[in-house]
């Protein structure tokens, strides 16, 4: 019980590729013809993020994120729609938290993993129809 | 020179309000280490910490005299009983409340819910549930859904620039047609203080109830029910130094005599028959079923403690704290406090580091060893008032120094650092 994992916080959280991504996000903005978007919630901090999409051949071809919250939700939806751009419905829906946190390169605590995990559910929300 | 520096020591312990360093003693999550730092726990309108005292009453009872209560025809039944019972006289007297005006709960929430259903069929279609917009989701949902369900209209006084209740709102919004008004004794939020006393009259005038949520301020100052006139008034033990799982609600005799009970079970029962049921004596009418024994005790053990420091002890205390914590925080650049100046303020502090997230802001302190909360915190229609996602906040209690608040203070120079 002691001291569970002290790289749930503290500065060390913020390294400089997860600050890079928050300030300079990948992929900002909406796609006006989208195939799909979906917006996802975190009440308990109030971040939200809206993907949206375009498939071709069940392969995503195009992404991009609007969002605001903490830069921990922000960075990794910067993050994964690097990651999933290219990858087909099938390889997406197998992404897990364990998936964000090696982009993250830091350990998530549960409260936080939520905002973590944010843009990855909205990805997957989105491509489940 | 040791004498000296001992007799300087003593000379200044005797300004302070509290024994500060002796009470720090007392609790022993406070000798713990968070990322290699010393803890400076600010998180203490979420959840307060628990002195030995209130650990081994727990204990105790469990090593000791655990038995069901009020049942039992046997040594430990009637030990349970007697503690369980003392724990209630505790609570009522704290708050200057009768023996049967007083019910155990679980929490501020339960007691608000409990008092939104036995309530609910004395409102009706075109009655008013009047709440504010500052309050607690837990004295906000329960209205606004008895209303829909009994076709009521919800109304919200507003708040207004400073962070207080807006006069004007007041009056417009508490009518001849009100039939209940509930609101926060302190924000959690903006450390708002309301007055209670003013805000009963004016319900009074209008024949409505008055119910206060107390949760934030049973703790921290001395809380008399015949003085402030409300009708009912909830409280969570947890906050005040005690266990979770114990709570409680206050209300006058005459009203909880005429509701019908919420649950309905074991205990709260005189009489059954096939065709009807007839209710067990006030409080008891309202705890159907085992409730919280060890905690109630926990409960009591707590009430002990505050009362030997002495509340208004506790109030002058927090609210120098609080002074203090407010001079500094406003001298940081960019860093936005929310809610009253000083005067109307109780024990806590939010605030926002400009262009920083309140989670970020929060896992930045907490690598200093610093616990303040972060988000909404459960007010979600009030933070849309203030036009934020989210604020972090440092509350203070007892155990907290001003050196602790120091380390907040650079705590947040760092979170600075890291943003630039
Ligand atoms: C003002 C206020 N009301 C109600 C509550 C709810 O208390 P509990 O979660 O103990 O039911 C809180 C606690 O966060 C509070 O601060």
């Amino acid at each position: 019980m002691e001291n569970l994992d002290p790289s749930y916080s503290g500065d060390g959280m913020y390294r400089e590729h997860i600050m890079d991504h928050y300030k300079n996000p990948h992929n900002k903005g909406t796609l006006d013809d989208a195939d799909l978007t979906r917006t996802e919630k975190n009440p308990l901090c109030g971040d939200v993020i809206t993907i949206s999409l375009k498939l071709e051949n069940k392969k995503v071809s195009e992404v991009k994120f609007e969002g605001r919250g903490c830069a921990i939700s922000q960075a990794a939806a910067s993050m994964i729609t690097d990651e999933v751009k290219g990858k087909n419905v099938d390889e997406i829906e197998n992404m897990t938290r364990e998936d964000v946190v090696n982009m993250l390169g830091i350990e998530i605590g549960p409260v936080r993993t939520k905002c973590a995990t944010l843009g990855l559910v909205a990805v997957k929300e989105a491509i489940k129809n | 020179m040791i004498s000296l520096i001992k007799e300087c020591n003593n000379m200044l312990q005797t300004t302070m309000v509290l024994n500060v360093n002796k009470i720090r003693t007392d609790f022993p999550i406070l000798q713990k280490k968070i990322n290699g730092k010393n803890l400076v726990y600010l998180d203490n309108a979420a959840t307060a910490q628990k002195p030995s005292q209130v650990i081994k009453a727990i204990t105790d009872f469990y090593e000791n005299y655990n038995a069901n209560i009020h049942r039992s025809i046997h040594q430990l039944g009637e030990d349970s009983t007697r503690l369980y019972e003392e724990a209630h006289k505790k609570t009522s007297d704290f708050i200057n409340a009768g023996f049967e005006e007083l019910i155990f709960t679980k929490s501020t929430t339960e007691s608000l819910n409990l008092l939104a259903y036995s309530l609910a069929n004395k409102i009706n279609k075109g009655d008013e549930i009047v709440v504010t917009e500052m309050e607690h989701h837990s004295n906000f949902v329960p209205w606004q859904q008895l209303a829909k369900r009994n076709k009521a209209t919800f109304k919200v006084i507003k708040v207004d620039k400073d962070g207080l209740l807006d006069e004007e709102s007041i009056k417009q919004n508490i009518t001849s047609k009100t039939k209940i008004v509930s609101l926060t004794h302190i924000s959690n939020v903006l450390g708002t203080i309301n007055d209670i006393s003013k805000i009963t009259k004016i319900a009074h005038e209008s024949d409505a109830l008055c119910v206060v949520d107390a949760a934030q301020s049973v703790p921290h100052m001395e809380v008399d029910v015949k003085r402030l006139g409300c009708d009912f008034l909830a409280f969570s033990g947890h906050k005040m130094l005690g266990p979770t799982g114990i709570g409680a609600l206050y209300g006058k005799k005459e009203h909880l005599e005429s509701m019908d009970p919420f649950l309905y079970g074991g205990e709260m029962i005189k009489d059954v028959t096939i065709n009807d049921s007839q209710w067990n004596d006030l409080p008891w009418k309202f705890e159907a079923g085992t409730g919280n024994i060890a905690q109630a005790i926990g409960l009591g053990a707590a009430i002990d403690y505050l009362k030997k420091v002495g509340m208004e002890n506790i109030m002058q205390h927090s609210t120098d704290i609080t002074n203090y914590a407010y001079e500094k925080i406003s001298l940081i650049n960019d860093v936005k406090i929310y809610g009253p100046k000083p005067k109307n303020r109780a024990n806590l502090i939010s605030f926002n580091v400009k262009g920083v997230h309140a989670h970020d802001t929060s896992a930045i302190l907490d690598g200093e060893g610093v616990a303040v909360r972060a988000g909404h915190h459960c007010a979600m229609p009030l933070s849309k008032v203030l036009g934020v996602d989210a604020t972090a906040r440092a509350s203070f209690y007892l155990y907290n120094t001003k050196e602790e608040v120091d380390t907040l203070v650079s705590a947040i120079e760092k979170v600075k650092r890291v943003f630039t």
